[in-house]
């Protein structure tokens, strides 16, 4: 994932600036995916958002009582050239299939996009990925096919939902004029949902007590996880389906249902 | 694209066995690769589940156990197990548990089990954490809690209790009631075996149980839910049975039961319900072990309580025999509950009486001394006083704690010695300087007669007190006998005086004198004769040993005995030691009281006849004695 300023790690419910879809609304309707899902697969106009909408409902993955256990989730991860999906993009997206026991390597799938936004030099730096192998990737839409046939079917897992869903939505409305909506499972929400029930009090405050951070990494250290060198999307996502894991065996079970869990 | 792994393929390439494999093995390993986390005390491994994949650790800490539960490794980052099972069963061997965080890399079994056919080094690598695995085990094997060798059937002491599926709820009650049991299988009922059955055999199969009620079904599926007592028993049976074989450990019986939260498994043998183990019968088995007897006994704070524990020690004895423990464990166990219950007497005494005066030493003797005790036993003891001891003003005290000492081993199974060799006896209550003088009058001026009953003082051992004085008498001994030959000429001859029948004829012994007799008593022809003639060799060659094998072992190293003859005696004394404590620990299950006699008709075919040579043995060695410490 992208290097987020503390500014950005807030943790509370808002959605980021960049997200203008109606998943936005459909939040404050009570996560009705299955619903969604329904109409979505009716209205959509691309035969692949079609099928990917399809696949989602006949997985079973927009039905708010299936338990996790039952559920194939996928962790994903996006690198990007900023935060905001209006004015920045995707260099190289990293999804690792799991499930609660298990995370599969085997399966894992990594793709380099060439953004059509400009690129700053030093968020390339961060990837560790040079100009010359962006320039020779293909455009978000040569992968598209397969991206969304890789995600179809899945709960997508994500470390702070502000990114790989509006990236993508932003991506595809660019693309193909129409956006694309899914439900996710968000680590740091469920990190913060631990960690920052209450707001600290003035008295906390002034005391110079510090909200307990809930980076990946951070968050990572506190169920015993060890430290991976960031910003590899493939890297990311195996951080991210880790950490999922760990929450999982310590806060939740595997008869946790999904409406628990995704936003 | 193909994703890369970049810190599993850096994680991995540090540690052994992979860090001898090529970098594309290694790549290919970490795209092979999957990963899961176990929150701490989470079982990870459990014992005889199918293994698929080598567990690598990348963080946290693991416990490794043996069968018995035993701690057996603990490993951290890097670490890697599993291996045991994916190269032989299939089947984890060790159980592992997490009791940190842990994050486990699987690396899949056909993966591994290529590498260690194609690579040498990596095979060497794994086998180098294998061996020292194995030699852990080897070492440990001796005196191990035995959970592991014993089989459930050794713990089933009744054949199992059913009831037919159409009886009523009250009539199953009852019949637990009246025959005692906490479970009742149910059979199916005839008509309907009848009207299901093919063929014969088929109809032998379904007259297996086909559920179970426990006390436990009866209050949660009748009594709190208010079910009429009149309902058919099928009702509230549970049909999920879990069976387990005869021949199966107790161990594995106990991990079934965890794992299924069941309380009662019904055993199989040769396909027939032989019975059921419940929980209950697992946790008295572990209650018996004579490491628990010892500790109980240090509990006890009066002579009745420490009376308590008779029953837990005859327990613990005929598990040790069931258990296949050899003679020399059993009668060091045996001597270890006999020394603690004297130990824990001389403390209560201490605190009745108040502090003893002068200091003093308790001594053990015979075969408490020379740890082969058995569950026979009378008390032989003594005490030796200080020299400052004063019979005006401090004998009162020794006696009434003499006195106590043995009242209370008497009252916990170890009878009053008929020779009258206690400590209560003033003439074996005596100041060290008297002992001294009365080991070199037996040792000096001997004659059979004066030595006749003191060859048990020659197996001596300090369990309180001043354990000093009792070195200071095992020194003179040692010393002094070697250089007697009168002395040891006359030991010889009083070792004689005890022998072995000659074998066996239909029922009955055969003695050298042609008459036959119903029974042998194995202690006095058989143990005690080896026992008495192995102790004249160890003081004529200055051992410092006390046991009989250990004695034996210093013997045969001495090379005084003819060649082969030293581990013939061993076997021989192991032999008849083994036939008369599996007869009475025969006796103890039987409800009845142990003794010495052996009949012939007790004895197997096999028995008999390795008895006769065991005889034999003893016979020749004895003549051999006769000849090596002639008469001065």
């Amino acid at each position: 994932m992208f290097y987020l300023g503390s500014d950005k790690l807030s943790g509370n419910d808002s959605e980021p600036n960049g997200l203008k879809s109606a998943a936005k609304q459909l939040i404050a309707n009570g996560n009705d995916w299955q619903q969604r899902f329904l109409e979505l697969a009716e209205t959509a106009k691309d035969p692949r958002l079609k099928r990917f909408y399809q696949a989602g409902i006949d997985a079973g993955i927009t039905n708010p009582n299936a338990r996790l256990s039952d559920i194939p989730l996928l962790s994903i991860d996006f690198e990007t050239t900023g935060f905001d999906p209006s004015k920045h993009g995707i260099v190289s997206i990293g999804s690792m299939p799991l499930n609660l026991q298990r995370i599969f390597n085997q399966q894992a799938k990594q793709w380099l996009a060439k953004p059509r936004r400009s690129l700053n030099t030093e968020s390339i730096v961060i990837h560790g990925i040079t100009h010359s192998q962006l320039q020779e990737a293909p455009d978000l839409l040569d992968i598209l096919d397969e991206l969304l046939e890789t995600i179809a079917g899945h709960i997508l897992v994500v470390h702070y939902r502000g990114i790989e869903r509006p990236f993508l939505d932003v991506a595809l409305r660019e693309r193909i004029g129409e956006g694309i909506e899914f439900p996710v499972i968000d680590t740091m929400q469920l990190e913060a949902r631990m960690h920052r029930a209450k707001r600290l009090s003035l008295w906390q405050r002034m005391r110079g007590q510090k909200q307990v951070s809930i980076r990946l990494a951070d968050s990572r250290t506190r169920y015993g996880l060890p430290w991976y060198h960031p910003h590899d999307a493939v890297t990311d996502a195996l951080a991210t389906a880790e950490l999922l894991q760990a929450q999982i065996a310590h806060h939740y079970s595997p008869e946790t249902t999904l409406a628990e869990v995704w936003c | 694209m193909e994703a890369e792994h970049i810190e599993v393929l850096e994680f991995i390439k540090r540690f052994p066995p992979f860090n001898e494999l090529p970098i594309e093995e290694l790549e290919r390993l970490a795209q092979a690769a999957e990963v899961g986390y176990f929150k701490a005390g989470s079982q990870i491994l459990e014992y005889n589940q199918t293994i698929n994949d080598l567990h690598v650790i990348r963080s946290g800490v693991v416990e490794v156990f043996r069968h018995t539960g035993d701690l057996y490794n603990r490993l951290s980052d890097g670490g890697f197990f599993g291996e045991a099972g994916l190269l032989r069963t299939g089947k984890v061997r060790f159980p592992v548990k997490a009791i940190e965080d842990t994050l486990v890399y699987f690396i899949p079994g056909g993966e591994f089990n290529r590498l260690y056919d194609e690579y040498e080094a990596f095979a060497d690598a794994v086998e180098i954490e294998d061996r020292e695995r194995l030699n852990r085990a080897v070492s440990s094997r001796e005196g191990a809690n035995d959970l592991m060798t014993v089989p459930i059937a050794t713990l089933i002491s009744r054949s199992p209790v059913s009831i037919n599926e159409t009886a009523t709820i009250r009539e199953a009650a009852e019949k637990m009631t009246t025959e005692e049991v906490s479970s009742l299988l149910i059979v199916a009922n005839a008509d309907t075996v009848e009207r299901n059955a093919v063929n014969s055999s088929e109809k032998q199969e379904i007259s297996a149980p086909i559920g179970i009620i426990t006390d436990k079904d009866l209050r949660k599926r009748v009594l709190a839910v208010g079910l009429s007592e009149q309902t058919p028993v099928r009702e509230i049976m549970s049909t999920e049975l879990v069976f387990v074989q005869h021949n199966q450990h107790v161990f594995e019986a106990m991990l079934i039961m965890l794992r299924r939260n069941l309380h009662h498994l019904p055993v199989l043998k040769k396909n027939q319900t032989m019975g059921v183990l419940s929980l209950s019968d697992v946790v008295r088995h572990e209650s018996k072990s004579s490491l628990f007897v010892v500790s109980s006994i240090f509990r006890q704070s009066s002579i009745e309580e420490l009376a308590t524990l008779v029953e837990d020690v005859q327990a613990s004895f005929v598990r040790m025999v069931a258990e296949d423990a050899n003679s020399r464990m059993i009668g060091s166990a045996m001597a270890v509950i006999g020394r603690s219950f004297k130990q824990r007497l001389l403390e209560l005494g201490e605190e009745k009486f108040g502090p003893p005066p002068v200091p003093y030493c308790f001594l053990a003797l015979g075969s408490m001394a020379r740890d082969e005790q058995s569950i026979v036993t009378d008390q032989d003891n003594a005490m030796v006083l200080d020299d400052s001891f004063d019979p005006e003003l401090h004998d009162d005290y020794f006696r009434q704690l003499a006195q106590f000492v043995s009242d209370g081993l008497d009252a916990c199974g170890y009878t009053y010695c008929t020779g009258y060799i206690m400590a209560t006896n003033p003439q074996w209550r005596q100041p060290l300087k008297v002992w001294q003088k009365y080991f070199s009058d037996w040792i000096t001026e001997p004659t059979p007669e004066s030595l006749l009953h003191a060859s048990i003082f020659f197996d001596l051992d300090g369990v309180w007190g001043e354990t000093e004085f009792a070195n200071t008498l095992n020194k003179l001994i040692q010393y002094r006998a070697q250089r007697s030959n009168r002395f040891l000429a006359c030991m010889a001859r009083n070792a004689l005086n005890r022998t072995p029948p000659l074998g066996f004829f239909k029922g009955f012994v055969m003695e050298k004198d042609g008459k036959q007799n119903n029974s042998i008593n194995t202690k006095r022809r058989g143990t005690a004769p080896v026992a008495d003639l192995i102790r004249v060799h160890a003081l004529a060659i200055g051992s410092q040993q006390r046991n009989s094998f250990a004695r034996l072992e210093d013997i045969t190293e001495a090379g005084i005995l003819p060649p082969g003859r030293g581990p013939d005696l061993r076997d021989a004394l192991e032999l008849i030691s083994m036939v008369r404590i599996r007869h009475q620990a025969l006796a103890l299950q039987q409800g009845e009281k142990p003794d010495n006699n052996v009949a012939p008709s007790d004895l197997s075919d096999f028995e008999r006849k390795n008895l006769k040579d065991a005889f034999q043995i003893l016979s020749s060695a004895q003549r051999f004695m006769r000849f090596r410490y002639p008469n001065g």
